[in-house]
């Protein structure tokens, strides 16, 4: 037996025996968060480096890249760089995404000239036994990860699709390629021939002689190429298509940290409660002779303790959940930004290392006030019973919270910071913060003004909670947190989906759409297609669509150039236009319409006089109005098809619309296609509502890993609430003992804590959706918009919300009523007795 | 632990049960109030048998019939003094008036006539028990029981809140039961009985 315990064990001891099932919820609440937001960041680091990679391998040794439109420029241009003086060596390439016959899936295709492609890029020349291979039509050599795939081998045929036929090309060996990518490399000359792409390129890598600055060549070609034309290092390129996922992965990186948040003010309500509960011990120990700093360092050190526990569970978990959201969910946790990539799982230390400190300092965070309370207490007053609420009182200054809510609102007017809308969460952080340190006054107003009620288990309810906000308050914490995350993501995400559920009604007017292929950019409609679709029966209108890519900013990604057949008394009617349009002017040039994205990136507004590279030349139009596009983040503009043929030569479709006479069935009617076109069977015919269903489907798959991060967030919000609400019960033994000894019936105890339940649950609610209702239109109107530069109008999801609320009071009430039941379980009368 | 004790209390009188610890006092007080029940034998209680009332009715029953002091005074902190002595009143459905005027009435009788409004936090030991005294008598029962009143009390205040005990229980014609260690105390009380293994007795 040892007759000395040490300090530690005398403030920590307690607590470790006491509270084990609460020290035990905050250790999982904290591994949650630290697991989540450490999966998601190996997921995003693994895409990011298997995406890079294949960047790199695809680059070789190219010092530069040149890059034009989608579909390519004139290949006269490589002979003008293959002679520069500063120039070592100039590899052409072209660049195909091919729909695979029979799948939903396109092929990347890089044709090469091998010869020159051995200087620069020698990943994309294939090695094989007959070298004349690499010069051959109608042969192919597909990375490892395509011929597993597609299940193919050296000798097989796969087949392709190019305009409405089918290409089969034979493969001829394996291209070396790291272990995800998925291409296949042909000659250039067969793969301009077999994909219509005479005369053109898409790429052209460069060399930059020893010696010569690469920035000096980049420049001066910056300022010599054509219109559309832009020259960068492979790296600035391979930055510029990442950064359109980054914003995607911010955000659920910060919802990711949002789970972590929630398990920081669990390990608050529950550090909190317990030193509370522990003020006395505590007033004893100082008074023996503990000083503050000591008290307040073991306590924190407590927190300190939950948090390593917390992370290092966390760190395990995070890894096996990236393991199995790489498998399942993919690469881009279901958005669609890295396809083609099947990367492998990366292990970052960087991103083990900054988790785990995260969850150790927000658990020492949540640990900190309640800490610095039990230390600050004089241990006089301490000793006293009804103290309680003191400890909380240092909570009750609205300073802070007020000089939060002034600063969250005030960022919500500042721009995005790297193109991210870092003041946007910023301001949802500063808002909820302040708003849960302003809680115990809001819920001191709240009671203050709740009618007087004569039972007197409702009475006592009320008393007790008027009483004791500051105690209230670390239970509405986590309600407050759990329910305005929950409204703030239900009202954008029901905004955006029914917004987007308006936009494809507004932009499928037509019966039935025509694509020429459902994937890659190498089917097209001929215009004799497009001529057999005009002359099908029961088609009384058609309307044509030549989707492009062009480059309008070097460092920025190519924008999507939409060549549509318009109305011609009044083309802007045709799109979801929003704000004021342009009315043109007689000797203006031709209209265009911009995107929403496009107006952010690029600041112009209707009436700008804008030029777009076609061709090779800059074509002159005025901006007549800005349109809602959901369907392209990097920015779209739309002209008027006849313009586009008429500057460009491209007389080909991509998509066709059709509207069909009274009485004609849309199976009809694609029946009647299959027959009038030769390779109809490659179309993908779709209706609207099929169209729209899609859509939706892939919006949701989208949000599903927001939903479950949402949903995890929320999750330990609530156990928190349980956890706060069953320690404040479970410390009232004796005040039940006394109640029961008076003649109150366990009945009107339990009433008496429902109400109590109810009336921190109703106040918490009510805080809760209001704050969630302005953290939506943050969500809505400065993150979405700063991250993917998408406006919405706000809907309000009022059913499920309504239910969700019904179900929070209820369980709010169970929880309460359960945690009664334990409190009152046991001699609760011989509770008077009880000491600490 | 108790056998064979029987013990008849007259109105107006309080009643001092002095004892070594464990020997059974505070069981003894809960046998009265209903809380405990007994293995044998029954307890009466203003000509009710105890045993024969389900928990209900026992609540019911000391909520009517019986008041508490206790030792660590158990005034809650979240009400006033005034609320905190009007407790009783509210659970029996007194209306405002009416309870107004009793508490009003009661704190005058232990000297808290301007504390109604203060909260316990404020209050000495001494008046925290002269509180849960008026607490105990607000509703006239015909019983009060009172376990280690004065243990948390320095001499004089515990000698101030055993005398006014008495002479509030004497004044309101109730008959209390007060189980204490202390001598000093006990001898404010009427009778003074000693409670030993063999059981309860007289002493002078």
């Amino acid at each position: 037996m040892t007759a000395v315990v040490s300090i530690p064990r005398a403030v920590l001891g307690g607590s470790l025996a006491r509270f084990r099932g609460r020290l035990a919820l905050s250790v999982g609440a904290i591994a949650l968060g630290v697991a989540l937001g450490f999966a998601v960041a190996l997921v995003n680091a693994s895409a990011v480096a298997e995406f890079t990679g294949a960047m790199k391998t695809l680059a070789g040794q190219a010092d530069l890249e040149v890059r034009g439109p989608r579909n390519g420029f004139d290949e006269t241009l490589f002979a003008t760089l293959a002679r520069d003086a500063d120039i070592a060596v100039a590899s052409p390439i072209v660049e195909i995404d091919a729909r695979l016959e029979g799948r939903d899936e396109s092929l990347r295709i890089y044709g090469i000239d091998a010869f020159r492609a051995a200087a620069v890029t020698p990943a994309l020349v294939p090695s094989t036994d007959d070298p004349l291979d690499v010069l051959r039509p109608g042969i192919a050599f597909i990375t490892p990860a395509v011929a597993a795939q597609l299940g193919v081998k050296s000798g097989d045929t796969i087949t392709l699709q190019t305009g409405l036929r089918a290409l089969p090309l034979r493969v001829a060996g394996l291209a070396t390629a790291g272990t995800g990518e998925r291409y296949a490399v042909m000659d250039i000359a067969a793969a301009q021939d077999a994909f219509a792409r005479l005369g053109v390129l898409s790429r052209i890598d460069l060399r930059v002689r020893p010696g010569v600055p690469v920035a000096a060549v980049r420049d001066r070609l910056a300022a010599t190429l054509p219109p559309g034309i832009a020259v960068a290092a492979p790296a600035d390129n391979a930055a510029t298509t990442t950064r359109m996922s980054r914003a995607y992965r911010v955000n659920l990186n910060v919802l990711a940290l949002v789970a972590l948040f929630t398990g920081g003010l669990l390990v608050f309500s529950t550090q909190a409660l317990s030193v509370v509960r522990r003020r006395t011990q505590f007033a004893l120990l100082r008074t023996l002779g503990l000083t503050r700093a000591r008290l307040a360092a073991l306590l924190v050190g407590e927190g300190v303790l939950v948090g390593i526990a917390g992370s290092t569970i966390g760190l395990v978990a995070g890894y096996a959940l990236a393991y199995a959201m790489l498998r399942i969910v993919g690469a881009d946790l279901g958005a669609g930004y890295f396809r083609g990539v099947a990367p492998a799982l990366v292990v970052d230390p960087w991103a083990a290392v900054v988790f785990a400190l995260m969850g150790v300092a927000i658990a020492a965070a949540g640990s900190f006030v309640p800490a610095r309370e039990a230390a600050r207490a004089r241990p006089a007053a301490a000793l006293k019973a009804g103290d309680e609420e003191q400890a909380f009182a240092r909570l009750r200054s609205p300073l802070p919270g007020i000089a939060l809510l002034v600063a969250g609102a005030a960022m919500t007017a500042l721009p995005p910071v790297f193109a991210l809308p870092i003041f946007g969460y910023l301001s949802i952080a500063a808002l909820l913060v302040g708003t849960l340190l302003l809680v115990p006054r809001i819920a001191a107003f709240a009671l203050r003004h709740a009618p007087a009620i004569r039972n007197a288990p409702i009475a006592l309810a009320v008393a007790q909670l008027r009483a004791t906000p500051g105690q209230a308050g670390v239970s509405l914490a986590t309600i407050v947190a759990s329910v305005s995350l929950m409204v703030s993501m239900a009202v954008m995400v029901a905004s955006f989906r029914q917004s987007l559920d308006e936009w494809l009604t507004r932009v499928l007017p037509a019966d039935m759409y025509v694509r020429a292929a459902s994937a890659g950019d190498s089917a097209f409609l001929s215009p004799d297609d497009q001529q057999a679709l005009r002359a099908i029966d029961g088609v009384t209108r058609t309307a044509f669509l030549r989707v492009q890519s062009v480059v309008l900013d070097p460092a920025q990604p190519r924008v999507a150039l939409l060549a549509r057949d318009l109305p011609r008394d009044d083309p802007g009617s045709a799109l979801p236009l929003i704000g004021d349009s342009y009315a043109r002017k007689r000797d203006d040039p031709p209209p265009a319409w911009i995107s929403e994205a496009l107006a952010d990136f690029t600041a112009w507004r209707p009436g700008a006089r804008i030029e777009l590279p076609l061709a090779g030349k800059r074509a002159p139009f005025v901006v007549a109005g800005i349109w809602r596009d959901y369907a392209r983040q990097q920015g779209s503009v739309v002209i008027d098809r006849s313009t586009y043929v008429a500057l460009s030569g491209d007389d080909t479709a991509t998509d066709a619309a059709l509207w069909l006479a009274a009485g004609t069935g849309v199976g009809d009617a694609r029946d009647r296609i299959e027959a009038a076109l030769q390779g109809a069977d490659r179309l993908a015919i779709s209706t609207p509502g099929e169209i729209r269903s899609l859509s939706l489907r892939i919006f949701d798959r989208t949000f599903a890993v927001t939903y479950a991060l949402l949903a995890v967030a929320i999750a330990i919000g609530l156990t928190g609430l349980s956890s706060s609400f069953g320690a404040l019960v479970l410390a009232r033994r004796r005040e039940f003992g006394m109640l029961r000894h008076i003649g109150m019936t366990r009945r009107q105890i339990a009433a008496m804590l429902a109400t109590e339940g109810l009336a921190v649950s109703g106040i918490g609610l009510a805080v809760g959706i209001a704050l969630g209702f302005v953290m939506s239109l943050i969500l809505i109107h400065v993150v979405n918009r700063q991250s993917f530069h998408w406006g919405m109008s706000v809907h309000v999801p009022w059913l499920p919300l309504v239910l969700l609320s019904v179900a929070l009071l209820a369980a709010a009430v169970a929880t309460t009523l359960v945690s009664a039941r334990q409190a009152m379980s046991g001699d609760v009368v011989r509770a008077v007795k009880d000491d600490w | 632990m108790l056998d064979r004790i029987s013990l008849d209390v007259a109105a107006g009188t309080l009643v001092a049960i002095l004892g070594e610890s464990g020997v059974g006092k505070s069981t003894l007080l809960n046998l009265i109030a209903g809380l405990d029940r007994p293995d044998a034998g029954t307890v009466t209680v203003a000509g009710r048998d105890l045993a024969k009332l389900d928990d209900d009715d026992l609540t019911i029953f000391r909520r009517e019939h019986i008041g508490f002091v206790f030792q660590a005074f158990h005034v809650l902190p979240y009400l006033t003094v005034g609320q905190n002595v009007g407790l009783p009143l509210a659970l029996l459905g007194y209306d405002t008036a009416r309870a107004h005027a009793r508490v009003a009435e009661m704190l005058a009788a232990v000297g808290l006539a301007d504390r109604g409004d203060s909260m316990p936090r404020e209050l000495s030991g001494g008046e925290l028990q002269r509180t849960a005294i008026a607490r105990a008598l607000v509703h006239r029962p015909k019983l009060v029981l009172a376990d280690e009143p004065t243990g948390n009390l320095d001499p004089t205040s515990a000698a101030g809140v055993i005398e006014l005990l008495r002479d509030c229980v004497r004044e309101a014609g109730a008959s209390g039961v007060v189980v204490t260690h202390s001598r000093a105390a006990a001898a404010y009380a009427d009778r003074v009985l000693m409670l030993t293994s063999s059981g309860l007795a007289e002493t002078g």
